[in-house]
């Protein structure tokens, strides 16, 4: 069956748009999930969305599985091969078709970097919000389907609250568009429902997103803390100050020690926990909400705190935020990344029990997440090369993801589920909810050939195990939420 | 069918959506037009009250049958809000109801709508299973997201019971220009420009007196003075007092304005309510036309939706047909006009996804209207 849908992709596309030869499947046998591999049947490379249409109804004919993929950034495996299946890849589809000032929107395909959007917005004084740290790198598309995250959604919201509209090919092979230029709509929320689908319904093709006006103004603190604690105390007196911060992000002093390390980060003298935060506006509302937080950052008695002066050393404050987790593979040969959220006020409790596991084990954690909302990012350190070190990882982070859904949170902020998380999908819903989700996804693509094995778990195993940061990653090109 | 069914609890309630083959679920019917439909009606006037608010997580979960007016009080008194500003909060309009309807009242200009606060739900779908799908913090991407398709979703495809919202703290102070426009492109052009300035307008609604544009700037109150001085050097208009500011945009919120005459009663049926998304470049030809049919227009959040109040008596065959020249999709709120207006898609996955969640057709389909 497989030579003849090959046959069938040789028609449908010219001989470079089709990957066949094993050293060019090779590069898309992973993706930021570096833990799983799987090398894919071929990898087709549209140009056009027709193309994109063509492929998803042949796969749908044939009965074949696909993976649409953009920059393979994802960290949950959202983006792994299937064995016997083909990678459809997005990244030539790679056109910003409309920035519109008067409306605020961009309307882009799939393949778009997340960057380019306010790249080409910023002449108009516009940005795209949504900012997950791979935001140099990955995609729309991608961003579309795992309803990617960053740093500033508990003001802002995540990937879905920015698209207005969407059309996409679904796994039947169907063409819809839903929503358009305008901020609203009527009838259910079809593009709501799609953002998110983790590549289970089918490929977005054109996707349009609101644009915000640029704030015109930013004040951003770095606050060094002997414990974290003591950070945590004050992100809660940020929020029971009834002030809204753009950002509140804290680090650990393992993470800020990688990222002393990579990118020569200077943080305050014994310091065992940073908290970084930023208000944004017009510069009249942040002068007077910068004298409310300074306050507040004062009473929290910090070893130090440093504003940013200027937009030089506030970019040098995120650059250190962004670029820690990657440098933790500075501290470790290997690192998982688990991205569960818990209710704010049991952040202290949540990192307490993290930190007695991690002592438990003799396993290191170190921290890094988004104090705004919950949002925990262990760096769960191991190496790949001692035997039975990964199990003990794994079995480490399963422990810290039961423990979110426990705590009344979730089991993914934004990273999604992917091949990583599916199999604790059972311990945020039900039997019946799972239930539910199956036949949605049975509504979208009967023969279950998009992205199958990611989400729920269930035999559909793919892959195999490596260890070791992604080569990219290594190199400094792309770095992890 | 004029049935109605009130279940005093959840469990009551699954129970009633088993034996009941046909329903439709009702809140304060604020927007009769969603559920005027050949079914028994669901009342959910019994199931009220805040089930968990914890204020330092901005959320809170209640269910569905409470009122928004009790929400918006429990709120206040923690100094915050929901901030997509619902409707009919006044009139008795309740969760569950302004969730299935999907209607955001002009506060929704700065931070998004109602589908950007919804966290969470907990429904009976067709199945009278008892689910919850989404999750109870401010972040999380876990599953599909049902709970923003159950926004605008009218009831057809599963009876809410409780939802989740996201919440923010309240702004300290609140200022509001009254803006005067000289001419219909005029005000087009003040709202794609206000919209894209550097003041971070908290709303912005070009009313349905002439051209009248409400702006509304909320902070601290030292700072809202000077960004208002900007505001009327570049247009011309007018502070308003605290008072008559917040009886304008109460009357938004209520529709108060939607009358066609000063003695009707805003919510009896004396006029045709409609909602339709729109965009500001084209907003205003989108005003004219519903006022060629004798309506009255707000054009809320910058230009990107339309409210119209159109006669009893207007010529909706014709409202449909330049609905659909200009590809603008319609809903009726409130009057007897069919229920969808204007340009309309039709997919083979919105049947399908009907059938997942509601194999039984126990809930009327979104095509069907009395």
């Amino acid at each position: 069956m497989s030579q003849l849908a090959i046959q069938r992709l040789k028609q449908l596309l010219r001989p470079e748009q089709l990957l066949l030869r094993s050293e060019q499947l090779a590069a898309y046998q992973s993706d930021g999930l570096t833990a799983f591999h799987q090398t894919p049947l071929a990898v087709a490379v549209p140009e056009t969305n027709v193309e994109v249409i063509a492929l998803v109804r042949l796969c749908h004919e044939e009965k074949l599985p696909f993976v649409a993929r953009g920059s393979g950034t994802s960290l949950s495996g959202g983006s792994l091969p299937v064995a016997g299946g083909i990678i459809i890849a997005m990244n030539r589809l790679n056109r910003i078709l409309k920035i519109d000032p008067v409306n605020r929107i961009a309307v882009v395909e799939s393949g778009v970097i997340n960057t380019a959007v306010s790249v080409a917005a910023a002449p108009h004084g516009l940005y795209y919000a949504p900012d997950p740290s791979s935001q140099t790198i990955c995609t729309i598309g991608g961003n579309v389907a795992f309803n990617s995250g960053g740093a500033h959604c508990l003001k802002y919201g995540m990937t879905a609250n920015h698209v207005l509209g969407i059309k996409a090919v679904l796994a039947t092979g169907e063409v819809v568009e839903w929503g358009g230029a305008s901020r609203e709509t009527v009838g259910p929320d079809w593009c709501g429902l799609f953002t998110g689908n983790e590549g289970l319904f089918g490929i977005a093709l054109e996707i349009t997103l609101q644009l915000l006006p640029k704030a015109e103004c930013f004040h951003t603190v770095l606050a060094g803390y002997k414990s974290l604690e003591e950070a945590g105390d004050a992100v809660s007196a940020v929020i029971a100050s009834g002030l809204l911060p753009g950002a509140m992000e804290i680090m650990d002093a393992l993470a800020l020690e990688a990222a002393v390390a990579a990118v020569h980060a200077e943080y305050p003298a014994g310091a065992e926990a940073v908290l970084i935060v930023e208000l944004e506006g017009p510069r009249e509302v942040v002068a007077e909400d910068r004298k409310r937080l300074d306050a507040i950052i004062a009473a929290s008695k910090p070893i130090e705190a440093r504003p940013a002066r200027d937009a030089n050393e506030r970019m040098a404050i995120w650059k250190g935020r962004k670029s820690a987790f990657s440098a933790v593979g500075r501290l470790s040969p290997d690192f998982i990344v688990q991205d569960g959220v818990v209710p704010r006020r049991k952040l202290g409790e949540a990192l307490r029990r993290i930190g007695e596991m991690s002592r438990e084990t003799g396993i290191r954690v170190a921290n890094v997440f988004h104090a705004g909302d919950g949002n925990l990012h262990p760096l769960i350190l191991f190496n790949g090369r001692i035997p039975g070190d990964l199990d003990r990882a794994e079995a480490l982070a399963g422990r810290i993801l039961k423990m979110c859904v426990e705590m009344g949170g979730s089991l993914t902020g934004e990273h999604g589920l992917g091949m990583e998380k599916r199999d604790y999908l059972p311990d945020m819903f039900s039997a019946d909810e799972i239930d539910c989700m199956t036949r949605i996804r049975a509504a979208f693509d009967p023969l279950g050939i998009a992205n199958p094995g990611k989400m729920f778990p269930g035999p559909e195993a793919p892959a195999l195990m490596q260890h070791g940061l992604h080569p990219l990653e290594k190199a400094g090109v792309i770095s992890r939420e | 069918m004029n049935t109605t069914l009130t279940p005093a609890n959840t469990a009551d309630l699954v129970e009633a959506v088993r034996s009941t083959p046909r329903l439709i679920a009702v809140g304060s019917r604020t927007k009769p037009r969603l559920s005027a439909v050949n079914a028994v009606r669901l009342s959910t006037a019994r199931l009220t009250g805040i089930v968990e608010y914890e204020p330092s997580e901005f959320t809170f979960t209640a269910l569905a049958g409470t009122p928004l007016r009790e929400i918006a009080d429990t709120l206040a008194a923690q100094g915050q809000y929901l901030p997509f500003d619902p409707m009919f909060v006044a009139r008795g309009a309740t969760l569950g109801g302004t969730v299935a309807s999907g209607v955001s009242g002009p506060g929704r200009f700065r931070f998004g709508g109602l589908r950007d606060f919804i966290l969470a739900v907990q429904f009976v779908d067709g199945a009278g299973r008892l689910l919850r799908m989404g999750g109870k913090v401010v972040k999380n991407a876990a599953g599909f997201d049902l709970p923003k398709f159950f926004v605008g979703s009218l009831g057809r495809f599963g009876v809410l019971t409780e939802v989740t919202f996201k919440v923010f703290p309240r702004h300290t102070s609140r200022l509001t220009l009254m803006l005067e426009a000289k001419a219909p492109e005029f005000a087009t052009q003040i709202l794609s420009q206000a919209a894209s300035a550097r003041w971070e307008l908290d709303a912005l609604d070009w009313l349905p007196e002439a051209n009248h544009i409400a702006a509304r700037l909320v902070g601290p109150t030292e700072a809202l003075d000077a960004l208002a001085e900007e505001i009327l050097n570049r247009f011309p208009g007018e502070k308003l007092t605290t008072e008559v500011a917040d009886e304008q945009w109460n009357s938004l919120n209520e529709f108060e304005w939607a009358k066609v005459s000063k003695a009707d009663d805003a919510k009896s049926e004396s006029s045709l309510l409609l909602k339709m998304p729109t965009t500001p470049d084209t907003c205003a030809s989108l005003r004219r036309t519903l006022e060629d049919f004798g309506g009255r227009v707000l054009v809320s959040s910058g230009g990107n939706v339309v409210f119209a109040s159109l006669p009893l008596n207007a010529d909706v065959t014709t409202v449909d047909a330049k609905l659909r020249g200009l590809k603008v999709p319609c809903l009726t709120l409130r009057g007897n006009a069919p229920l969808w207006l204007g340009a309309r898609h039709d997919f083979k996955i919105a049947a399908a996804v009907k059938h997942a969640l509601d194999a039984e057709n126990r809930f009327p389909s979104l095509e069907e209207c009395d």
